[in-house]
């Protein structure tokens, strides 16, 4: 168990470390940030200030590790716009964002799992044909579209939900369930083909003869051997839902971190836009690494390899 | 049922392919000639619909039909331009890493471990931002970022294969390296990457319709299906039609391609779980 956490370990300290370094080659894309900062109007003066004045006139690997080392400490630059720590710019938007994802979470979870279930037990049937079809639309459907789709819809006609903003509650919904739906095809395969090979077990039929309820049957047996590889789907999708949520909070105008990100790659404010990346990314490996601890932990099998 | 819907699939996507491929000739009018005097016509089958407009016009009057039909040609595009840079490269590292095994796969797994690390949206979007926005660009910024499924799959696919008896014969009978790679390996797992093909593709042509709709994928005035609904948005209150025809048309396509890709799986015998 030592041997596998520390080599789990080992490996996330390392994909960090290229994450570090891809979210800070990324802004020095355009060859020279200066000009970019500087817009299509700044002279050549203007461009020499501003690369004074950020530093960027020192060799590339020493920006580099003094951004590294900063951002190791949790100090991420500051932002060229707002004029203040992109830390403290993240971190009163990032509630957003994670309300924004838990949402999404919820509901493709609430969706996706009586789904396979039902999916699963009536195999072949009419209905599972039908559920695969709901999987089939989802995965098709353009987020973004889907989102002002709805907003025309429910917002609009019905009147039944706010629009845009983050004021009451209810404003989560509908970006909630745009969210869920990318996750929901994942998902309610995986519950299917899990449950499947679950009700084909030797101790779901023993479960059977000793006449134990369906409900007992699915619920209890079949269901708990089925939410492992549902679970450590989950912590991923969760990652990726946190990533995609820049396109859902700006049709929404949900101030989180993904507006931020936009706004802030719009503007050039490229400090925010390498600390954002970072972010994600470290939010994701973070994701990976508890479920592939919580799969050690309730699998004794997986400790071996 | 299921040959019905792969039916269906196949239809939709060669309806797509010959009208993004015959948009010069089907076209009824000039995608770019903007026409003030007759702006936001609604669709035929809509009160105050025109023959002369089946699919209604825009903001600016260019003829919704005609616009649909070229921005066709840009999805197939995007589609297959970034599903074979991609596919070269996640096939590359993904057959590689499974035949040699050891610190070679090692090397391939943290690649791929990383890239899915890496917030993909954002980072395309970034790219775009700072390269300026070009179709080149979105190609190759999708196809340098979408690798990360063929390169899973050619590689437990190729651990499959490399032990069976056929590529142990080609090998004893002295066949080099790369022979065996290309000749022994690839036909062999090239039914399970076919199938990932059509996922990413499926994948690629909404991720641009996204960037693109985000202002930062196909540059105006190029009729991208995504650039169509962002220039149609500030007008969906009032005539909600003009983003519902571009997104049914990237709905529609982008289920064909996946009924067409799971029909693929069936006949092609390939179990991916997803």
């Amino acid at each position: 168990m030592l041997t596998f956490l520390f080599r789990r370990l080992v490996l996330a300290a390392l994909v960090c470390l290229t994450v570090l370094v891809v979210a800070f080659a990324l802004t020095r894309l355009s060859g020279d940030l200066a000009v970019s900062m500087a817009g299509p109007n700044g002279t050549a003066e203007d461009v020499a200030i501003i690369r004074k004045n950020y530093g960027l006139d020192r060799p590339l690997p020493v920006q580099f590790l003094d951004w590294a080392v900063n951002a190791a400490s949790g100090d991420l630059g500051r932002s060229y716009l707002y004029r203040a720590p992109v830390s403290g710019l993240i971190a009163e938007r990032l509630p957003i964002t994670f309300c924004l994802g838990l949402t999404g979470l919820t509901i493709a979870l609430l969706t996706a799992i009586p789904l396979g279930i039902v999916s699963a037990m009536k195999e072949g049937t009419l209905l599972d044909r039908g559920i695969g079809l709901i999987a089939l639309i989802g995965q098709a459907m353009p987020s973004f579209w889907l989102g002002l789709m709805l907003v025309i819809w429910f917002g609009l006609k019905l009147q039944w939900l706010p629009i845009s903003g983050t004021e009451t509650w209810d404003g989560y919904i509908m970006p909630g369930i745009v969210l869920a739906f990318s996750a929901i095809p994942a998902l309610l395969r995986l519950t299917r083909a899990g449950m499947i090979e679950a009700l084909s077990s030797d101790y779901i039929r023993t479960a059977r003869a000793n006449g134990l309820s369906v409900a007992s049957i699915v619920l209890k047996h079949a269901l708990r051997n089925a939410a492992m590889p549902v679970v450590s789907v989950a912590a991923v999708q969760l990652g990726f839902m946190l990533g995609g949520s820049i396109v859902i909070e700006t049709v929404f105008a949900l101030h989180g971190v993904g507006y931020l990100a936009w706004e802030s790659i719009n503007k050039n404010d490229f400090p925010v836009v390498q600390a954002v990346v970072l972010l994600l990314a470290m939010i994701y490996i973070g994701l990976t690494l508890a479920a592939d601890m919580m799969n050690a932990v309730l699998d004794p099998r997986l400790r071996a390899g | 049922m299921k040959r019905l819907s792969t039916l269906l699939g196949l239809s939709i996507v060669g309806a797509v392919v010959l009208i993004a491929a015959g948009a010069d000739f089907l076209a009824p009018h000039d995608p770019f000639a903007q026409n003030l005097m007759a702006r936001m016509i609604p669709p035929c089958w809509m009160d105050g619909g025109s023959s002369l407009h089946l699919f209604g016009t825009d903001q600016l009057g260019r003829d919704y039909l005609s616009r649909l039909m070229y921005g066709a040609r840009i999805s197939v595009l995007i589609g297959v331009l970034t599903v074979v840079t991609s596919g070269l490269i996640g096939t590359t590292l993904g057959v590689t890493g499974g035949y040699f095994g050891g610190r070679v796969d090692d090397a391939v797994m943290f690649a791929i471990t990383c890239r899915l690390a890496i917030p993909l949206i954002l980072v395309a979007l970034t790219v775009v931002a700072l390269i300026g926005s070009s179709l080149t660009v979105v190609v190759l910024t999708l196809g340098l970022l979408l690798w990360e499924r063929f390169a899973v799959v050619a590689r437990t696919t190729t651990m499959q294969v490399r032990n069976i008896d056929y590529v142990a014969a080609a090998r004893a009978a002295g066949a080099s390296t790369p022979h065996i790679l290309l000749r022994e390996i690839l036909p062999n797992i090239l039914s399970h990457l076919i199938v990932i093909a059509t996922l990413e593709m499926a994948l690629a042509i909404l991720l641009e319709a996204a960037l693109s709709f985000l202002g930062l994928g196909v540059p105006p005035p190029l009729p991208s299906w995504g650039l169509m609904i962002a220039e149609a948005k500030d007008y969906m209150f009032f005539s909600p039609w003009v983003i519902m025809v571009p997104g049914v048309a990237l709905f529609v396509l982008v289920l064909g391609i996946n009924l067409l890709g799971d029909g693929l799986r069936d006949l092609l015998g390939v179990s991916t779980r997803r």
